[in-house]
């Protein structure tokens, strides 16, 4: 049996049904992302499995034990919230050792991992001080001591980075990367960044709708995307997507295995675009992005807007006349219904 | 300071400080007159012109106490006010707490209907519980008072509760119940230490407005379980206006409490502008 697992999980408020029934296995010392679209549900999902929001139907188990209506606090879990949720009026000290206060744990072992953790966090020289006097950054880091000095069976993480500025987003990243590789602890983390999703999961869910899209890592999830959503959330810029029709050479590319009514999806870095209408499909540049590393070009092919990535910079600029071609080897076909047709 | 101020700003603020002289004076001058009554002769008390310069005697003071047992009064008033306060918060504290973390489609209209019932006059329930009173063996006792007292500041004391809790942002509550917190101790050492300011200024303003209560003190207590509002009440009875000592008695109602807001001040305040400014 999984460490933490979910079966048939349902959420409604009123009429409103947000949570429509998840199964989900979840391996002890896994980091585990929910990835989704605003409204998608991925933070009610995390409050439910936190018991923050009481479980409408379905089961919760943690470990063998059955927590689907355990009060939070006998749940054996620790939550960073997004805005980091401190006590205000404790000291950062107070605010890492108040869950060991709760359970009566005994001050010279209370004093020492509190220690330990500051230690494993640089808070060390913080500790007396109030969470006020603290930066952002400062803040996340005694909420995040404050649930590992409780070493729980399995941390939540709900969008703690949305807080903090970019450059500081990216170390704090790298930070939370090499605590869970340090303390092997079970994780879940909410995020709608999917380059924290990319950068941080072993397996990356995708919510949609209050529904599991995909359940895989992140390189699954990018190389064989199961469905057109997962396809176009999954990647950035998103995935060109042309219906079977919109270009007759597709079915050509494809060798014959586009249905008529389907899709045709290929990555940015499929698609690439040479000066002059010489070879491939004759296209005009709309719009060159220049990253630095990469660049974007975005080229008008019969009315549709491809969107090619490469790393060579150009001078191609806007209405200039171009031959795309398309890589077909790193094609993506879906059906009519937007699920993926299995690789040839 | 002044001089740093450029000459078209002086007059408004000359304006402004004579109009805040003017507005403190004349809150203030009933008070003021008030204590220099309290120290005249009655004689002296109806002298036309009035006088500024005299020769003060606490003889009203001693006449007051000699009459009627001042003592009395004022433990009736300390412990109506103070019982009915702590009971009051007893009972505004959990339900404040309800309605700002655990709120519902009706919350906002419970708290208006809380608030409407003190747009009532309070002599239009006055028959109904007098009769309750009386049929209860209650009338002239103090638990009559502590009652009356507590149920008409509860609306107030939700409301300011209310306010004050809602400041508190839930993801807070919800970290400690995380942390294993039951609902007293989140209440203990997270609501509690975070709405000290709002509890204190909460209680400080029942503790006035009880100890200032008089229509309701008037209304069910006579001899035994009368306030200090009573007693200054018994001085203008139909023997006459005892002026000096309608002054004397009201100086002794008034001081404790005027002390105790005198140094409440800042709790006070801020529990006036019910969290408006944070």
């Amino acid at each position: 049996m999984a460490f933490l697992e979910l079966r048939d999980i349902r959420k409604s408020f009123g009429d409103a049904h947000i949570i429509k029934g998840v199964d989900l296995a979840i391996e002890k010392g896994e980091f585990m992302v929910f990835v989704g679209p605003s409204g998608c549900g991925k933070s009610t999902l995390l409050r439910l499995i936190a018991g923050l929001e009481p479980i409408t139907s379905g089961t919760l188990m943690l470990d063998g034990r059955d927590i689907t209506h355990a009060p939070s606090g006998k749940r054996d879990l620790a939550m960073v919230f997004q805005s980091y949720a401190l006590y205000p009026h404790m000291s950062v000290y107070d605010n890492m050792s108040f869950a060991l206060k709760l359970a009566k744990v005994p001050a010279d072992e209370i004093r020492r991992k509190v220690e330990a953790a500051a230690e494993k966090l640089n808070l060390s020289s913080y500790l007396q001080r109030t969470p006020r006097e603290l930066s952002g950054g400062q803040r996340q880091r005694v909420a995040i001591g404050r649930a590992i000095v409780r070493a729980p069976k399995v941390f939540l993480f709900d969008e703690p980075l949305s807080n903090l500025d970019a450059a500081l987003r990216g170390n704090t990243r790298v930070e939370i990367k090499k605590l869970h590789e340090s303390l092997g602890a079970t994780t879940i983390y909410v995020t709608h960044d999917q380059v924290e999703a990319m950068t941080l999961a072993d397996r990356v869910v995708v919510l949609k709708d209050g529904l599991i899209e995909q359940v895989g890592s992140p390189l699954e999830l990018y190389d064989r995307p199961a469905n057109q959503f997962v396809a176009q959330f999954i990647g950035m810029p998103s995935m060109n997507m042309l219906p079977a029709g919109a270009l007759p050479v597709l079915s050509e590319l494809t060798g014959g295995r586009l249905p008529q009514d389907g899709y045709l999806g290929v990555r940015p870095e499929g698609v690439r675009v040479h000066a002059g209408a010489g070879a491939g499909l004759p296209g005009r540049v709309d719009l060159v992005e220049a990253l630095g590393s990469d660049t974007l070009i975005h080229v008008d092919v019969a009315g549709r807007m491809l969107i090619a990535r490469q790393n060579e910079r150009t001078s191609l600029a806007h209405g200039d006349a171009v031959g795309v071609e398309i890589d077909p080897a790193v094609l993506h076909l879906f059906n009519r219904e937007g699920r993926a047709l299995p690789a040839a | 300071m002044s001089t740093s101020q450029p000459p078209s700003q002086l007059l408004p603020l000359a304006a402004r400080t004579a109009g805040a002289w003017a507005a403190a004076l004349l809150l203030f001058f009933p008070l003021g007159w008030l204590c220099l009554t309290a120290f005249k002769t009655e004689l002296q008390a109806i002298a036309v012109p009035p006088l500024f310069v005299f020769e003060p005697t606490l003889e009203n003071f001693a006449e007051v106490q000699r009459r009627s047992d001042y003592l009395l009064f004022a433990r009736n008033s300390l412990i109506t006010s103070v019982v009915s306060t702590l009971l009051g918060l007893l009972i505004a504290a959990p339900a404040a707490y309800s309605m700002a973390f655990f709120r519902t489609k009706r919350t906002r209209d419970i708290l208006m209907w809380m608030l409407s019932t003190k747009m009532m006059p309070a002599v239009g329930a006055l028959l109904p519980i007098y009769v309750l009173a009386q049929t209860a063996s209650l009338l002239d006792t103090l638990p009559a008072l502590i009652i009356v007292f507590t149920l008409s500041n509860l609306p107030i004391m939700v409301w300011m509760l209310y306010t004050s809790f809602k400041d508190i942002p839930p993801e807070i509550l919800e970290a400690a119940r995380m942390d294993g917190a039951t609902l007293w101790s989140e209440f203990r050492h997270v609501v509690m230490p975070l709405s000290i300011g709002g509890l204190a200024s909460c209680g400080l303003l029942c503790l006035v407005l009880a100890w200032n209560e008089a229509f309701w003190a008037l209304n069910l207590t006579s001899a035994k379980a009368g306030t200090l509002a009573t007693l200054i009440a018994s001085y203008s009875s139909p023997e006459g206006l005892f002026w000096a000592k309608l002054s004397a008695a009201s100086l002794m109602a008034i001081a404790p409490i005027v002390v105790f807001g005198w140094f409440s001040q800042k709790q006070l305040v801020q529990g006036l502008t019910f969290g408006a400014v944070k």
